[in-house]
Parts: C-alpha cells; sequence; structure tokens
C-alpha cells in the first residue's frame, strides 16, 4: 500500500508503457496499409485484412490508443505534480486504466470484423461508445478531483488545457455517438443527411482541437519548462491562446465539408474561423519555443529536447496548412487528395507522436526513480530516424496531393479531362513508395524506443517506491 | 434557417468574435512587446522549478491574430456566412456551380458544333470526333468496361459484335444515355436444383459445345424451350428488345464455364447500366455510342 503522501504513480506507469505498445501496434497497421496502397495484394484475399476494415483500425489504434494512453500517463502525472496532492480517487484512475485497455481490445476485435457505426473516427458501435462514456466520465472525476483537492492556489497551465481537452471530448463523443440500436452490433446515427455530415465533422474537427491539440499542449507545457528547466516564455500569452484556441476551434469542422451540400453559411464560417485559429495555434508554439530562450545550447545534447521543439515546429505547420486547406479555392484543390493524407500525418507524426515520445522519454525514468533513459544516444538516433521519416512521408504526400489534384481537374480545349482517374493513380505510384518508406522508418524508431524503455525499466536500480508529495505551494 | 436559428447563429458568431477581440486588447494594452525575457516571473511556482514568465504579446502575432478577425469581418461582409445575411457580393456555391456548368456548356457548343447531324455511324469514322470520344470514354466508361472496352466478368465486352442490347446505332445511343435495367430471373424454386443443372448443361450445347453431362442436356432441352426460349428465343439466339443474351454465341458476360452458367439459371442476375443522358449532355452521349459503334461496326461499315 502506498500512503496518502506519495504520489499515485502505478497508473501513470501502465498508461505510459502501454503508449509504447499501442504506438507499435497503430504504427504497424500504419505500415501495412501504406503497403497494401503499393501492393494491393497484401490484403491476402481476407476481409479483416482489407483495407476498408484496417483503416479505422489504424487511425484508432493511433489517436485512442497510442494518444489516448499518452493524455491519460501525462495528464494523471503532471496534475500530481502540480497540484502538490496525490490522485484524487485512485480505484477510479485505475478502473480508467483497465477499462480503455478493454475499450481498446474491443475495437481490435470489432473493427477487422467490419462492425463499424460508418462515422469517421468514431467507427465504434454503441456497447463500445457507451463504455467509452463511463470510463471518460471516470476520467474526468479523477483529474478535476485532483484539480479541486489541490494544494497549490494556481491552477498551472497545463491542466487548463487537459481539463478543456477532458471535457470537450465527453461533450464531442456524447453528441456524435447518439445513435438508435438495432442489434447488438449495428446502430444507426439519430441524426440524417447533411445535420449528420455536420455533426461528424464538428465531432472529427474537435476530436483534432481537443484530443490531438488541447490535450497535447498541456502535455508541452509541463515537459518544455521542465526539459529546458527555464520558465514558460509568456503566463498572459498561454491566456490569451487557450481561451482563443477553444471557443474558435469549436466552429472550424465545416471546413471538411467546403463544396459540398451543407448550406454556404456553415461553410463560411468554418473557413473564416479557421483562419482565426492560426494565431491562437501559435500561440502554442511560440510559447513553447521561447521557452528555450536562454537554454538552446541544450539542443546540442538533449535529444529529448530536440523531440519537443520539433514537435512544435510541426505543430506551428499544421495549423498554418490546415487554415490554408479550409480556404474554399485552395480546398477545391486539396480535398480528396494525399494532400489531406500529408497534412494529417504532419500534425499526428510530427507534432502529436514526437511531442509524446519526447515526454515519455523524460517522463519514463522519473516514473523508475531514475534521471535519465538507459541510452540517451539511442535517443538521439531515434530522433533522427523519426524525423526523415515523418518529412519523408509528409513531403511525398504534399506533392502527390497537389499532382493530383492538378491532374484530377485539367482540361482540354474541347472541354473534357486530360487525364484518367487511373492516369493520375499510376503517377502517384513512386509517392506511395516514398511514404512507405518514411512510415517504415518512425515505424523501426519504435522498436529502439521499446528496447530503450524496457532496458530502463528492467535496469537494477529501477524503483516503483512512492514518490513523496511536496509541501503545499501560493 | 427560422428566425430563431438565424439570429442565434448571428449572435454566437458576433460573441465569439467580440470575445476574442477583447481578449487580445485587454491583454495587450499598454506592454512593450520586445522587451526581452526578464528575470520576473508571476511568482508562482510548481514541482519544484516550474515557473512562468510574463512576456508581453510578440507584437507581430498579436497583427496575425488581428488581420485574420478583419479579414474574418470582410468575408463576412461580402460573403454568406452571418446567419441569413447573404453577403454584399451575393455569391452562391450553387451559382459558381452553375457558371462553370455554363461555360463547359459553351465549350461545347463551340467543340461539337462540327458534329451537328452527323449520325453515329458517320462520327465512328470522324478521327475528330473519336479523339475527343475516347477521352470521355477513358474518364467516364473505362471503370466498368476497361480502358480497352473490354469490360469484365459483369461488365459487358464493347468490342464484342454482338451487344446484349444491340449494336444498331439507335440502341447504343438509348443504352448510353437512358442506362438499362438487366433482370434474370432465379429459376431455383421453377426448376430444382436437378433442373438447374440440365437445363445448365443444355444451354452449354447452345454455343456449339459439347455439355459436361450430355445425358443432363437432353433432359433440360424441353424445360429450355418451356421456360427459357420466352426471353432467349427457341435457339438460344437471345432478344436486344429484352436484353436477353444471346447464348448462341461465344460471348458471354458473366462467364462461360458450366458453374457459372448454372449459377446464373439458379440464382439468376441483376445488373445496371447507369444513365448518363442528363449528366454528360446529348452531343457527348453520341460521340460515346459513335465510339462504341466504331468498335466493332458491321460488315458492310468496315468494307
Amino acid at each position: 500500500m502506498q500512503r496518502a503522501d506519495t504520489y499515485n504513480d502505478t497508473v501513470v506507469r501502465q498508461f505510459a508503457l502501454m503508449t509504447v505498445v499501442w504506438g507499435i501496434v497503430g504504427m504497424l497497421v500504419g505500415v501495412l496499409l501504406a503497403a497494401q496502397l503499393l501492393f494491393p495484394a497484401l490484403n491476402f484475399d481476407t476481409a479483416w485484412l482489407s483495407y476498408g476494415r484496417l483503416r479505422p483500425l489504424h487511425t484508432n489504434a493511433v489517436i485512442f490508443a497510442f494518444g489516448g494512453s499518452a493524455l491519460f500517463a501525462t495528464s494523471y502525472y503532471i496534475v500530481q505534480r502540480t497540484c502538490h496532492t496525490r490522485l484524487f480517487a485512485g480505484a477510479l484512475a485505475t478502473f480508467t486504466f483497465w477499462g480503455w485497455q478493454a475499450i481498446i481490445l474491443a475495437a481490435a476485435i470489432t473493427l477487422p470484423l467490419g462492425i463499424t457505426s460508418g462515422k469517421e473516427y468514431a467507427e465504434l458501435e454503441w456497447p463500445i461508445d457507451i463504455a467509452i462514456a463511463v470510463v471518460w466520465v471516470a476520467y474526468a472525476i479523477v483529474f478535476l478531483g485532483t484539480l479541486v483537492k489541490r494544494k497549490v492556489k494556481h491552477i498551472y497551465v497545463a491542466n487548463w488545457f487537459f481539463a478543456a481537452f477532458i471535457i470537450t471530448v465527453a461533450v464531442l463523443h456524447i453528441v456524435n455517438s447518439a445513435e438508435i440500436p438495432v442489434s447488438l452490433w449495428k446502430s444507426y446515427s439519430v441524426y440524417s443527411g447533411v445535420v449528420d455530415a455536420m455533426v461528424e465533422w464538428w465531432y472529427g474537427h474537435n476530436a483534432v482541437g481537443f484530443f490531438l491539440t488541447a490535450g497535447f499542449l498541456g502535455i508541452m507545457y509541463y515537459f518544455v519548462p521542465k526539459q529546458a528547466g527555464r520558465p514558460v516564455y509568456s503566463y498572459r500569452l498561454s491566456v490569451v491562446h487557450f481561451w482563443a484556441l477553444i471557443s474558435v476551434y469549436m466552429w472550424a469542422g465545416p471546413h471538411h465539408l467546403i463544396y459540398s451540400t451543407l448550406p454556404d453559411w456553415a461553410q463560411s464560417l468554418g473557413m473564416i474561423f479557421s483562419l482565426i485559429l492560426i494565431a491562437p495555434s501559435w500561440g502554442g508554439m511560440i510559447n513553447g519555443i521561447m521557452t528555450l530562450s536562454g537554454a538552446w545550447h541544450k539542443l546540442r545534447t538533449d535529444p529529448i529536447l530536440k523531440f519537443l521543439i520539433v514537435s512544435l515546429s510541426f505543430y506551428g505547420m499544421s495549423t498554418f496548412e490546415g487554415p490554408m486547406m479550409s480556404i474554399k479555392t485552395v480546398n477545391a484543390l486539396s480535398h480528396y487528395t494525399d494532400w489531406t493524407i500529408g497534412h494529417v500525418h504532419s500534425g499526428a507524426l510530427g507534432w502529436v507522436a514526437m511531442v509524446t515520445i519526447g515526454s515519455l522519454y523524460a517522463l519514463i525514468p522519473r516514473l523508475y526513480g531514475r534521471t535519465e533513459m538507459y541510452s540517451t544516444r539511442l535517443i538521439d538516433i531515434h530522433f533522427w530516424t523519426m524525423t526523415i521519416g515523418v518529412v519523408l512521408y509528409v513531403a511525398s504526400m504534399w506533392i502527390s496531393g497537389v499532382m493530383q489534384g492538378l491532374m484530377w481537374r485539367a482540361t482540354n480545349a474541347d472541354g473534357t479531362l486530360t487525364y484518367t482517374f487511373v492516369e493520375a493513380l499510376k503517377q502517384t505510384y513512386p509517392f506511395y513508395a516514398v511514404r512507405l518508406g518514411g512510415g517504415l522508418l518512425v515505424f523501426a524508431g519504435m522498436f529502439l524506443m521499446a528496447f530503450n524503455v524496457w532496458k530502463t525499466v528492467t535496469a537494477e536500480n529501477a524503483s516503483t517506491a512512492g514518490q513523496p508529495v511536496p509541501a503545499p505551494s501560493h | 434557417m427560422s428566425g430563431f436559428w438565424n439570429v442565434w447563429v448571428m449572435g454566437l458568431v458576433t460573441a465569439n468574435l467580440v470575445f476574442v477581440a477583447w481578449l487580445l486588447y485587454a491583454t495587450s494594452t499598454g506592454k512593450k512587446s520586445d522587451q526581452p525575457a526578464g528575470p520576473e516571473t508571476t511568482g508562482h511556482t510548481w514541482d519544484g522549478d516550474l515557473k512562468e514568465y510574463n512576456n508581453p504579446l510578440p507584437r507581430w502575432w498579436l497583427n496575425v491574430f488581428y488581420a485574420s478577425i478583419v479579414f474574418a469581418l470582410l468575408y463576412l461582409a461580402l460573403f454568406p456566412g452571418f446567419g441569413n445575411f447573404k453577403g454584399l457580393l451575393a455569391w452562391t456555391s450553387s451559382e459558381q456551380w452553375a457558371h462553370q456548368q455554363a461555360d463547359a456548356d459553351a465549350i461545347v457548343a463551340r467543340e461539337f458544333a462540327k458534329f451537328d447531324g452527323k449520325s453515329v455511324a458517320e462520327l465512328s469514322t470522324d478521327p475528330d470526333a473519336m479523339r475527343i470520344a475516347k477521352n470521355l470514354f477513358a474518364a467516364n466508361c473505362s471503370a466498368c468496361h476497361g480502358a480497352d472496352a473490354h469490360g469484365g466478368k459483369g461488365y459487358p465486352n464493347l468490342a464484342s459484335p454482338n451487344l446484349t442490347w444491340g449494336r444498331t446505332q439507335d440502341a447504343i445511343l438509348a443504352t448510353i444515355s437512358m442506362g438499362r435495367q438487366g433482370v434474370m430471373p432465379a429459376w431455383k424454386a421453377a426448376l430444382g436444383d436437378t433442373g438447374v443443372v440440365q437445363v445448365a448443361n443444355y444451354v452449354y450445347t447452345l454455343s456449339g459445345r459439347t455439355a459436361p453431362d450430355p445425358q443432363a442436356a437432353a433432359a433440360g432441352a424441353p424445360q429450355f424451350a418451356a421456360i427459357c426460349s420466352a426471353c432467349h428465343g427457341s435457339e438460344g439466339q437471345g432478344n436486344a428488345l429484352l436484353g436477353a443474351p444471346n447464348l448462341s454465341d461465344d460471348y458471354w458476360i458473366y462467364g462461360s464455364s458450366l458453374q457459372t452458367i448454372t449459377e446464373t439459371i439458379a440464382n439468376g442476375r441483376q445488373n445496371r447500366m447507369p444513365a448518363w443522358g442528363e449528366l454528360l449532355g446529348s452531343e457527348r452521349v453520341k460521340l460515346l455510342a459513335a465510339y462504341v459503334y466504331s468498335l466493332a461496326p458491321p460488315p458492310a461499315v468496315a468494307n
């Protein structure tokens, strides 16, 4: 039994280690899908290995299993450290771990079986949706309860972002997953037509805005200043960009439905609020990168900082790219092309995965009573492997995406299309190969990480003894 | 939008924009933005060494922020977005589509004028027409019928001299323009399993082949005459008016094996050629018909 004056790090350790495991699983499926686009025979004529079923498995695994476990681990760790108190409702926290893992397992079984609600990024069927809601409410109770019993007067900025992320994701999930079950494994959305599409993308884009942005900004706001050993650049900036970010993100969903049957006014609002999002998004990037002022030299020797800073650079790039793609005329070119895939992975690999991996390299040794990972050299190799992989991935998809958009719209003087669809596909082929190469590099990096983590947590001096809660602070 | 939702949208848009602008103004006034990160923090400490400076908002960042809000306001003034307000330009996406459609129609009117009044057969030997038709076929038809128009299982080979719905100029035009709905009923209930195999063996012989089971084929003949000949004809020569395929030639939409024929008789087939007339317009449809016609012209034209 751990005493009340120590931190509850057991659940943090569980989630942290599973983050690595789910990262490998999710990226393995991604690599297989990338290979299938090059060599379709790789589905082995097997229904549950087919692209359509594995694609949602990949997205769910990397977003909710890998990203989700990372968010649970870091938020539980950070909220305790910055509130100077033990986690509220320890048993409930344990429940969130096992509950979340059970949900991931259910997803890994049902999605390949073709059981799906058909909503992108919300494919899981209604029994699993209910389980998610239950676990999420438990998560909210644990996190917000810890905030309430904090021994520090001011709530640290990372916790604003975590709290916003937890509350908003609950609302998004429950509203979007409102569905009418017709059997144990089939349900239909309560919304219909374009309203259903709008609800879906209101959810979908805010899943990006809150799950993949606000939550990971919370991670950034703890680990960047910790690792740099410098104060956060600007409290004022964090206030402004926090409130602007969470209010403006809510409007951005319709940019997924530009030039669709969605009414023009909604499309316009999606576009302009996406453009207004540039500055709030960049506020986070500036606050993270400027925190390094006076500590830039540390980038030379600390690969963890490299991960964190490069992740912020990708964050800045993709949060500029996204608003540009939401402009109607740009969207007319970019929509349905690989550009979208490149954009998503610039955010998901460049920002989310890199900030997660950097933070885990800082977090895991601390969870085991050590000051650093087994091998800093391996972290550095992982950093370069991953950075090159992500750049290859994103750049190849940018090029092929713009090329596809241009080829699809090219017309001859007589009004006929210049290229058939299959001609554009043929031109895309080499870029699919480059993308697979990039994906393989990222995937390989995860094994370096797994090895490094294994050596760190099984070392003789690794200790899981409870770490004492410091004195209350003002 | 009804009155309530109109006001709701306008209210929320206004509230959010005003909130963000106020937030920016309130946190940026009276402070210089170019001072370096000073030693002064907010005075709070978390987890031993976590502190915060309170640097002013970077001026360039503020300007980007304000610019995006100004752009948003201008956009809302010009384009639809602010509730039911249509915007000063009165732009709509459906009108933009209509303009582009009109432009495309103008191109067709200009480029296709020279084909006016020519028959499908005449166009099929016109190199200009065939150049355009090939592009049209590649963009619209090849996904199902293949780049070489030779089709695949369930997708007719358009180079076959004997098309199910006919190869005349009018038949091809009608097929492309209005589509076709092909239905072969399922006969398992009427014929029974044995009957299906017998008829399948008989059908197998119609194209001049020896049935795998000649006895069954002989038993199938009267059943074919009683049931199948109504559509497919007494010799299995087919009937283009009904879309009943010719069973006596060597061309098969679904395949010529005994197993496939058995499946077809037992379970029937449903097939559909979409109607392209409205989507492509009569000028383009005519060129496509000419292209299909050119793939296997009647001998008189070929000579």
